[in-house]
């Protein structure tokens, strides 16, 4: 029997694209009334063709429509995104049966049958989210157990710190340097000052109080600031060759990076204080950042010397040949390109910090994952941990999203490749 | 005339492997020397150990009246006062061609920045690419690339100037243009040392020729000399095959 007839052709494309289309459209809509009309049409087909109905009638249509160079534009498209090979076609077939399935019921989940309005669990009526949950949170979520009244101190700060970011990139270069030097040294010292108070006649506001989304922001950037020095030191140390500073650097590095951050900032709360002589005082949240800090600077001193260690020999020895010390060839030349070459790993370090700082709730400070597991606890409340967590998601992923993407475009502007 | 550079029975180990041995070399204020030798014979590390890149573990080395040991204060003196220009070019890929050379002016000569700019256009144009300035490394040929790195060695205002295997990475077209800078540099007085197999050079500018082998010092002699009638048969066996 001659089988080439079944073989799609372009002389035959209107019949093939007839029964191609048909095929596939029947797989689509197989899947959708399943999903949305609870009827299966392939109901009477044994157990696992009726399970896999879609997926051959689907592939089967597309094989039909894979006509090289058909002449037509979108069809030439098509085949050759999604429908390149048996096996790309079935892929795309496959994206497109989880998208039908389960993109509706989380949109309805989160929009269409959401609640929004209301001030108590009552309110929420619909099957959908109840985001009057976040809504009557909202407060508490950003700024922890802060009085309201003083609310004002830490919007201030952070609209400092906003102001600064975005004058750094208006501004022209040469007060770039300044502002950079503003927000590393004057800034915090100004909004520590300011969140704290007791002094200007501010009310003092224990660290205790301190919470929500501002107090992710507080200890992020602090561990931040401090974190990529000491990091760079370390890594700096672990290549010296001096034994002293090698062996304590490596001891350092590995000793922070073999624990975990949890006991870390246990010991920090709990066995730390022991330590300290009697009458001496550390605050808490200041041990804190500072046992983040130095566990992320582990981290980020590998990271640091992976990029040293990618760089060639070469390098070192024209900066030594044109008369350069140990500090000069390496701030002026090492670093610039070690640091460069290493910004996707920074970038890691950074994203995985500022989602570690949840773990902060160890030691009784909660931050925004930790208000929202505290909201959801209480009695009136009960249930609504599924909308707190996505909330909570939702917002560390606009805030890494945008360290990412700042990362990547400082990526491409530091580029001096051809 | 004086000795600039001066190696005293210079013995040097890469764990037990001997790489030079009992090297003995004077070189005077101006003169040009050109060092040639099969590869592994200890040429590049011999001049890598004028400027401590490398270090010796026995004998002497005395750079313009200043003996190069542990001391890093002396080191760093005497290697603001020797150029070195290499294979590889070694260009800081990070700085534009013009941050390159005024780089070291600034930050070691401690010139102001504009000065430096100004010396380092100098020495640009010195090596013909001052229309180059403001590119970046990657963007230029090899021969650029190269004049880039010995307009940067210039600009530190060296007293000696080491080279090592300068046109090696070159393609053939792009080799004259540095060697004419090289021609260049040494007409106008610089003390030389040259480490490369372009013997067409060597019999143009040299002074003195060194033939090394095994990490001893072979042949030393006046240029004529050296490629007219060599002593040792070891270097006429080289020069019959890179002749």
């Amino acid at each position: 029997m001659n089988l080439s007839i079944l073989k799609p052709k372009k002389e035959n494309l209107q019949s093939c694209l007839v029964v191609g289309t048909s095929l596939f459209c029947f797989g689509i809509f197989d899947i959708f009334s399943s999903t949305f009309l609870n009827y299966n049409i392939t109901g009477y087909l044994p157990g696992i063709i009726n399970y896999f109905s879609p997926l051959i009638l689907g592939a089967l249509g597309l094989y039909f429509i894979r006509i090289e160079y058909s002449g037509n534009k979108t069809l030439d498209t098509i085949n050759k995104n999604l429908n390149s090979s048996n096996f790309n076609a079935v892929l795309s077939l496959i994206v497109i049966f989880v998208l039908i399935k389960y993109v509706p019921p989380t949109l309805n989940w989160t929009f269409f049958d959401a609640n929004f309005v209301g001030n108590t669990k009552e309110d929420c009526t619909g099957d959908g989210a109840c985001w009057v949950f976040i809504k009557v949170w909202f407060n508490r979520f950003m700024y922890g157990m802060y009085p309201n009244p003083e609310q004002w101190r830490i919007n201030v700060s952070f609209l400092i710190l906003l102001g600064s970011i975005v004058s750094i990139f208006i501004l022209p270069h040469k007060f770039k340097k300044f502002i950079i030097l503003f927000l590393l040294f004057i800034f915090p010292i100004i909004a520590l000052n300011l969140i704290s108070g007791g002094i200007f006649g501010l009310k003092w506001i224990e660290t205790g109080a301190w919470g929500g989304l501002s107090l992710t922001f507080i200890v992020s950037a602090f561990a931040l600031i401090f974190c990529f020095p000491i990091g760079v030191f370390l890594a700096l140390g672990r290549r010296s060759d001096l034994p002293a500073v090698k062996y304590s650097s490596i001891g350092f590095i590995e000793l922070w990076r073999g624990v975990p951050l949890i006991t870390v900032l246990f010991m920090s709360a709990v066995m730390f204080p022991m330590f300290l002589p009697d009458g001496t005082y550390m605050d808490k949240l200041m041990r804190v950042i500072i046992a983040i800090t130095l566990f992320e600077a582990a981290y980020m001193a590998e990271v640091v010397r992976g990029g040293l260690q990618a760089l060639p020999r070469g390098q070192y020895d024209a900066a030594q040949s044109l008369g350069m010390g140990y500090w000069r060839m390496h701030f002026l030349v090492i670093l610039p390109q070690a640091l460069k070459l290493v910004i996707p790993g920074i970038a890691n370090t950074f994203l995985a910090l500022v989602k570690d700082t949840p773990l902060i709730f160890v030691v009784g400070l909660l931050e925004l994952a930790g208000m929202i597991g505290l909201a959801k606890t209480n009695p009136k409340w009960l249930g609504m941990a599924a909308e707190g967590y996505v909330f909570a998601a939702f917002v560390f992923w606009v805030i890494c999203f945008a360290m990412s993407r700042y990362s990547q475009n400082l990526e491409k502007k530091l580029s001096t490749e051809r | 005339m004086t000795n600039i550079i001066e190696l005293k029975k210079v013995n040097k180990w890469f764990d037990k492997f001997q790489v030079l041995k009992d090297i003995e070399l004077e070189v005077k204020t101006q003169e040009k020397i050109v060092i040639c030798g099969p590869s592994g014979s200890g040429k590049s590390t011999l001049i890598r150990c004028i400027n401590r890149l490398e270090n010796h573990q026995e004998g002497k080395i005395i750079v313009d009246n200043t003996e190069i040991s542990e001391d890093t204060k002396n080191i760093e003196i005497i290697r603001a006062e020797v150029g070195m220009v290499f294979q590889q070019f070694n260009l800081f890929p990070h700085l534009s061609v013009l941050d390159n050379c005024s780089l070291a002016p600034i930050w070691v000569k401690k010139l102001p920045k504009k000065k430096a700019e100004e010396l380092a256009m100098e020495n640009l144009k010195r090596v013909q690419i001052e229309d180059q300035a403001l590119k970046f490394p990657g963007q230029l040929s090899g021969g650029q690339q190269q004049r880039a790195a010995i307009a940067r060695a210039l600009c530190m205002e060296p007293k000696i100037m080491l080279f090592d295997e300068p046109t090696s990475a070159l393609d053939p077209e792009m080799i004259k243009e540095v060697l004419d800078v090289m021609v260049d540099l040494a007409k106008g007085g610089m003390t030389m040392i040259v480490v490369t197999h372009e013997m067409g050079f060597a019999k143009e500018v040299a002074d003195n020729m060194i033939f090394m082998d095994e990490g001893r010092i072979v042949e030393k002699a006046k240029t004529k000399d050296f490629f007219d009638n060599p002593k040792s048969d070891r270097t006429k066996l080289f020069l019959s095959q890179i002749l």
